[in-house]
């Protein structure tokens, strides 16, 4: 408490004491402690209904051979044996996860800050390209993910028709084992480069022009001023861009089940692709458990090295 | 007027790198709206034909005849994702309010455990929470796409949002109303929630997004036909033999179309909304 705060705090008691005496304001004191958990009551039910005691569930579940198919018992740890140890799709998926989230984070931070770069500047016509290229943002996934299926698509597929006008036979690009992935990555690329674009246009906006001033006098080239100025200014939001892009690609699922049902073959197999495919096609709700589980812990570990590098990044805000 | 040539000149480099890009996110949407307007022998023409001749308007309605459930499906996304957005909005401003003026017990450690809430992705609670419904008959209603998004994960990313707002309301106003006999509720209602406009219209159209797009939980809790919501049903487009293509776009246009106008209104709030949440 600040001691303005103190101050502000002991003139309203002076004032409350002054209209209805000492015991009126223990009594809206009461008041307010029953109106505030009134007000949070909705979110803290919420909260136990939907994440914890869920969350608690498929723990447990995970120690199970849990499905609906046949009665259930307690496993121990093997269904993360078999996810570590033997079975393959399982580190397929992994690896497919990871093969997804480092060819888009990359390509998404690298564009989206080129774009951000680009579209800082007061010339005419910007506000038209910034909205062009949040667009995508705004567009339901299912429906981009069709719309660049039918781009992409091996017969008439506009891409091969104009790979035809050039005398190229194009690949069949969702049904290649090696295409696939890259298609689905650049895809989603395209989708969400738009929001990474706004949070680096926002702190863009925010670099104190004086230090570009102070640069100039410096005699700094344009290319200094990017690396000594703009960088470890707008850094604390590239981290946690990067954090927020990395999280979001580690649950990727809808895009892969539009575009590739997670073929050809297992090819685009993700993790929450093989967890639907294991929890509700085969009902094996045990070993889908012990896979979100796993799943659950990646996410929860980055978004502890967030919330631990956070002080970085809002800092500069104040 | 030769300065202004000279800019444009200048930034002439700009301008072509930024239509590539702009063209390229553009042209689904270009591809769509116009695929939704041709013949269907036309759509695999070779070359590709780039303008609809003639337009066919009548694609839109055709929509309706292939798929006689459509407008259902349209009005079960739109009515969850306002129903959501709204639970989303009251709900979160009262938690966010109350954690962030009024005074209370344990007030810090439930706001902290209530924070953990967001790191919980909803793909891993969906299986409890899916077998869980199926025995409290709750499967194949709208239930779980109204209710556990509302107070669930989404729900706490709205109360961390709307308390860092509330957080940067001056004490005095708070004090002020107190002092005039305004009950908590009053406060709230009559000087808190119309103050916190951006930060509500950002909160709202991230949750009408994601209620919008979201397609995992449909997929898994929704069996019944009547009860698909847009993203479901525009998959069934997909699936019947042979797709065509013309009522795929034309009903994929009809689904993108209320969101743009959505974003269209909001975007101004939206994007004051990013800057004043410290979102950056």
């Amino acid at each position: 408490m600040s001691t303005l705060d103190v101050k502000h705090a002991q003139a309203e008691e002076i004032r409350v004491k002054a209209r209805f005496g000492k015991s009126k304001k223990s009594r809206l004191h009461h008041k307010e402690n029953w109106f505030a958990w009134l007000f949070i009551s909705p979110m803290v039910l919420g909260y136990m209904l939907f994440l914890f005691v869920p969350i608690m569930g498929a723990f447990f579940m995970s120690f199970t051979d849990y499905s609906l198919l046949h009665d259930s018992s307690f496993v121990g740890l093997d269904n993360y044996k078999i996810a570590f140890s033997e079975d393959p799709l399982f580190w397929k998926s992994v690896g497919q996860t990871l093969y997804f989230s480092a060819g888009l984070i990359p390509l998404n931070l690298c564009l989206a800050l080129g774009l951000a770069l680009l579209l800082n500047r007061k010339i005419p016509g910007i506000g038209l390209f910034r909205t062009a290229i949040f667009t995508p943002v705004v567009t339901s996934i299912v429906v981009w993910a069709i719309a660049w299926k039918y781009i992409f698509a091996t017969d008439y597929g506009l891409i091969n028709e104009l790979l035809k006008l050039l005398h190229i036979e194009g690949p069949a690009w969702l049904y290649n084992f090696q295409l696939a992935m890259p298609v689905v990555i650049i895809v989603s690329v395209l989708k969400n480069v738009g929001l990474n674009m706004v949070i680096f246009l926002a702190a863009l906006q925010d670099v104190p022009k004086m230090y570009y001033e102070a640069a100039k006098i410096d005699g700094a080239s344009k290319y200094k001023m990017f690396t000594n100025v703009t960088m470890p200014m707008i850094s604390p939001s590239l981290f946690l861009a990067m954090i927020l892009t990395l999280i979001g690609s580690l649950k990727v699922f809808s895009q892969i089940q539009v575009m590739t049902d997670g073929g050809p073959g297992t090819s685009t197999y993700v993790l929450v692709y093989y967890i639907y495919q294991q929890a509700f096609k085969i009902f094996d709700f045990g070993y889908a458990s012990a896979i979100a589980f796993i799943l659950f812990f990646l996410v929860l570990v980055l978004t502890i090295v967030q919330w631990n590098l956070r002080k970085r990044w809002v800092h500069h805000e104040e | 007027m030769k300065n202004k040539q000279r800019t444009l000149l200048k930034n002439l480099p700009i301008y072509l790198v930024l239509s590539f890009v702009s063209i390229l996110v553009i042209f689904p949407f270009f591809w769509m709206v116009t695929t939704a307007l041709k013949e269907q022998t036309k759509i695999f023409m070779f070359p590709p034909q780039w303008w609809p001749d003639p337009f066919v308007w009548s694609n839109f309605s055709a929509v309706f005849e292939s798929q006689p459930e459509f407008p259902l499906y349209f009005f079960n996304s739109a009515y969850i994702a306002v129903l959501v957005t709204a639970g989303t909005c009251i709900f979160a401003a009262l938690a966010g309010y109350a954690f962030a003026k009024l005074h209370f017990a344990l007030r810090h450690i439930v706001f902290l455990i209530l924070l953990t809430g967001m790191m919980i992705p909803t793909e891993v609670t969906a299986i409890p929470m899916f077998i869980w419904f199926t025995k409290l008959h709750l499967t194949d209603t709208h239930f779980p796409l109204i209710v556990p998004p509302m107070l669930g994960a989404g729900g706490m990313f709205g109360v961390f949002l709307l308390r860092q707002f509330f957080i940067t309301v001056p004490n005095e106003l708070d004090e002020a109303a107190k002092i005039d006999g305004c009950s908590p509720w009053t406060t709230f209602w009559r000087i808190m929630l119309p103050l916190s406009g951006p930060t509500l219209a950002t909160l709202a159209i991230f949750t009408f997004l994601h209620s919008w797009d979201n397609y995992f939980d449909p997929l898994i809790f929704i069996s019944s036909n009547h009860l698909f919501t847009l993203p479901v049903g525009l998959k069934l487009f997909t699936d019947t033999a042979g797709t065509e293509w013309q009522l795929l776009m034309a009903a994929s246009v009809m689904a993108t179309v209320p969101l743009l106008i959505v974003f269209f209104f909001a975007q101004k709030k939206f994007i004051e909304g990013v800057a004043l949440t410290g979102l950056k």
